[in-house]
């Protein structure tokens, strides 16, 4: 069996009123499977709890991290980072138990427990005698 | 009629592997860079993006470290060359499950800074929070700008 979380490749994402274009980074992510479900740990640097937003629909996942507002740092000399809003979805696996979603931010990553529905997890089936 | 095998000549030892490597190796020096080595991943690393501001007072360098702890992250300042250094390790043991998307990178890193103007080293401050790392540099006394008032005779 190989469904798991798959990603479509959305980097940019049209605001509905088509004047605006909004565009989101992809955050870099890591998804395990355990035995009682899944791990995934997405990357959002500069992003607290505050600025998340996850939400469960028609079996997907959605990440969403805003960043948090920096005070004016003056002038700028160079530049790497991508002062964008993160954004992400991922398809969830039926097999999840999406009531017991828990998440966690810390330091920039963003944790997710997905746990694996009781029915789903392996059994071990005792033999009588 | 003799029953040995034809050989390309070119074919022959293995030389054009010798050939390749020597290749490589001029390549390398071309470039004074080290090829990543087999045992980091396709690219031997992780840059984390860093940006430089400026205001009237400070140099703020700012990079992004997701997921590092403050004791993993290095500082130094030398000669004006401002360098960043750590690594990430892995939390979880690859062995305790099935991966299934493996983006994030861990191991080592390393940035350097050429800092625009002489800063007071005295009064380096740094913050780690929400993954990103904030260095305050002030500048030194010399590197501010001053207002010059024009008197008036």
């Amino acid at each position: 069996m190989n469904t798991t979380l798959n990603k479509p490749e959305s980097q940019q994402t049209g605001a509905q009123n088509g004047t605006s274009r909004v565009n989101y980074l992809t955050p870099l992510a890591n998804i395990l499977e355990t035995k009682d479900g899944y791990v995934l740990e997405a990357e959002m640097p500069g992003v607290n709890k505050d600025g998340l937003e996850i939400t469960v629909e028609n079996g997907e996942l959605t990440l969403i991290g805003r960043r948090a507002p920096v005070e004016n740092r003056g002038r700028e000399v160079y530049r790497e980072s991508r002062a964008f809003d993160y954004r992400r979805t991922f398809e969830l696996d039926p097999s999840i138990d999406t009531a017991g979603i828990t998440a966690k931010i810390d330091q920039g990553v963003l944790k997710l427990q997905l746990p694996k529905a009781e029915a789903v997890k392996p059994r071990k089936i005792a033999v009588r005698d | 009629m003799s029953l040995i095998r034809y050989q390309f000549p070119e074919l022959t030892n293995w030389s054009s592997f010798d050939r390749l490597n020597s290749l490589r190796d001029e390549m390398t020096r071309l470039f004074d860079f080290s090829w990543p080595s087999r045992d980091s991943g396709l690219f031997s690393g992780w840059s984390p993006a860093l940006d430089v501001w400026d205001d009237k007072d400070n140099l703020v360098v700012k990079v992004e470290l997701p997921g590092l702890k403050k004791e993993e992250i290095n500082l130094s300042l030398h000669d004006g060359v401002l360098t960043i250094s750590g690594e990430r390790k892995h939390e979880v043991e690859k062995t305790e499950g099935q991966s299934f998307r493996s983006e994030r990178y861990f191991g080592k890193f390393q940035r350097s800074v050429t800092l625009p103007t002489a800063v007071d080293a005295s009064k380096v401050n740094a913050a780690y929070k929400d993954g990103v790392l904030t260095v305050e540099l002030p500048k030194a006394e010399e590197a501010k700008p001053k207002q010059i008032a024009v008197g008036v005779s």
